[in-house]
């Protein structure tokens, strides 16, 4: 079943169109991988689903209803969890608090405690810190706390930019291990910004590339992580 | 030793004042990146009703006869009111704004509501009589102190002890803070903008009302100038306190307090009329030293 479609969304800043007409669509549990040079609009992408960014034309709908012209929030509340680029971690909280800001909309209070002890199963350094204020942690730590929040709102989707980014190897293996295991363990569905052929062909699912703000490439990650026409269309030339 | 007392009761009394008025306004600042201009009328909005509107020069006290146990909560419940109600007629049409275009707007507000009051009341300052035996001194070790001093104080200690409460235990506190640290990420995570920025705005006038109640005791007049003079001290200690920290604006309204109480005191007898030129040139001083104020939030992150 279609968790997310997003159908020939436009989203300008200014002068500059980041996003033209570009469409993906997620099916429930599936992982889909989002890579292209910089600039392509990839985060724009993850904006524009958050609501965060208002898209200049087209449609975007979760689990059939259209979340584009909504609120944020309200896309959140409808079970869409989003790692932005540059963690986003709030440094005055404590990294408790920081965790449980994202159970407010849920109704089951006791789910999201278990949920709460699981995130601190997953990553004990964070319950070693639990009272500390989270402006205090490494890049690596914070990156760790970002995605422990996205999941305790307990979403259906969640939508990680790089989650690579200045992590050590080690780390990168560790925060994806924990991504596979909710998404074979509870149908998670993920939409991943990911530089890395490697690790998309690693983790399976499928991949598109993006490029000055269009769908340039849809595949199947592995298939495309393996051959030239990830190469070819990354830079641009090749175009068939 | 008595002579000490009454200074620092004199400091404490008047920090209270300002302290309470930097909260109203760090607090809505908080969330919208808004200073709101507004803040002073809302003051004087919350002494006029104590009267019923008439433009003659005796005032008709309506509100005022309450007893003090309903009288308190409805002013607070009216400044609160008048807030969000600014909030969701003027403000919430500004939320992408830049901020100069929200500051001139609640200028604007401000003046609205000024001569509204003014239409109503005229502009004669009425006398009012609410609790004037609150000013009579106690005696605190030796020290006569005018018991409305010692409410003041104890009434800012309260409200700065619930408001922390408020802030660091309740589930609505900690989005509060989420959301005045990065407005854009909170949402993400669910946390309605509509009811956060709402609340602040309730709160903000709930501590004008306040303000607005320990000025008419003080000084048994309804006046429109009323806030004025606070909220430009207030003000003034939001931005030394750091813009965005509401301890840092708590603490600094106790500072200008006490630094005019001081400079009363130790400022030889010629130079005490103007007294408030030192207190400014020493927040210019502070300001040279700390551009971005003395307990500037370290991520004050702009909203989208
Ligand atoms: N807030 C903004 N205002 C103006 N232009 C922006 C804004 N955000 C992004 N852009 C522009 O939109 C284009 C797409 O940006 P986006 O951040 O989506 O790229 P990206 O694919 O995520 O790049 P990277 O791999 O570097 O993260 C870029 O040209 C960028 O300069
Ligand atoms: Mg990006």
């Amino acid at each position: 079943m279609t968790l997310l479609e997003v159908k020939d969304v436009t989203v300008r800043y200014g002068q500059l169109t980041a996003l033209r007409k570009a469409s993906i669509g997620l099916d429930e549990g599936e992982t889909l991988f989002v890579t292209g040079p910089n600039g392509a609009g990839k985060s724009t992408l993850l904006k524009a689903i958050a609501g965060v960014v208002s898209p200049r034309e087209g449609e975007i709908r979760l689990d059939g209803r259209r979340i584009s012209g909504r609120a944020p929030e309200e896309i959140a509340r409808m079970g869409f969890s989003m790692v932005p680029e540059g963690r986003e971690v709030f440094g005055g909280l404590t990294i408790e608090e920081n965790l449980r800001l994202g159970v407010g909309m849920r109704a089951d209070k006791d789910q999201a405690e278990r949920d709460l002890e699981q995130v601190y199963a997953v990553f004990p350094m964070l319950r070693e810190r639990r009272d500390r204020h989270a402006g205090v942690l490494s890049g690596g730590q914070q990156q760790m706390l970002v995605i422990g929040r996205a999941l305790m709102a307990g979403p259906r989707l969640m939508a990680i930019d790089e989650p690579s980014l200045g992590l050590a190897p080690k780390v990168i293996d560790d925060v994806y291990a924990i991504l596979l295991r909710l998404r074979d363990k509870s149908g998670l569905t993920l939409l991943i910004v990911e530089q890395s052929a490697t690790r998309a062909m690693l983790t399976g699912g499928r991949m598109i590339l993006m490029r000055s703000g269009e769908v340039a490439l849809a595949g199947d990650a592995r298939e495309l992580a393996r051959g030239d026409t990830l190469r070819a269309a990354y830079f641009g030339y090749g175009d068939h | 030793m008595t002579a000490v007392l009454q200074i620092l009761f004199d400091a404490l009394s008047l920090g209270s004042l300002y302290a309470l008025g930097a909260l109203g306004i760090a607090l809505i600042f908080g969330v919208m990146r808004l200073v709101n201009f507004a803040h002073g009328d809302y003051i004087a909005f919350c002494v006029f009703a104590l009267l019923w509107p008439s433009i003659d020069a005796a005032a008709i006290v309506f509100i005022g006869k309450l007893p003090s146990l309903i009288l308190i909560p409805l002013v607070i419940a009216i400044g609160a009111g008048l807030s969000v109600l600014s909030e969701i007629v003027v403000f919430r049409r500004f939320r992408n704004a830049n901020p100069a275009t929200m500051m001139i707007a609640s200028f604007a507000l401000g003046f609205v509501i000024r001569y509204f009051l003014l239409m109503l009341y005229s502009s004669r300052p009425k006398s009012i009589d609410l609790w004037s035996n609150l000013s009579l001194p106690i005696e605190i070790f030796g020290a006569r102190i005018p018991l409305l001093q010692v409410i003041t104080i104890c009434t800012t200690i309260v409200v700065l002890l619930a408001l922390t409460a408020f802030l660091k235990r309740t589930r609505f506190g900690l989005e509060m803070r989420a959301a005045a640290e990065n407005f854009t990420m909170a949402r993400m995570l669910g946390v309605r903008a509509n009811n956060v920025i709402m609340l602040a705005f309730a709160l903000s006038g709930a501590l004008a009302a306040a303000i607005g109640l320990i000025l008419v005791t003080q000084t048994g007049t309804v006046d429109i100038q009323m806030g004025v003079s606070v909220m430009l001290v207030a003000f003034i200690a939001t931005v030394i306190g750091g813009l965005g920290s509401l301890t840092g604006a708590v603490i600094a309204g106790f500072l200008i307090g006490g630094a005019t109480v001081l400079m009363q005191v130790i400022l030889p007898v010629d130079a005490r009329p103007f007294r408030d030129a030192f207190v400014y040139a020493a927040v210019i001083v502070t300001l040279i030293w700390r551009p971005n104020g003395l307990f500037a939030p370290k991520s004050a992150k702009q909203r989208v």
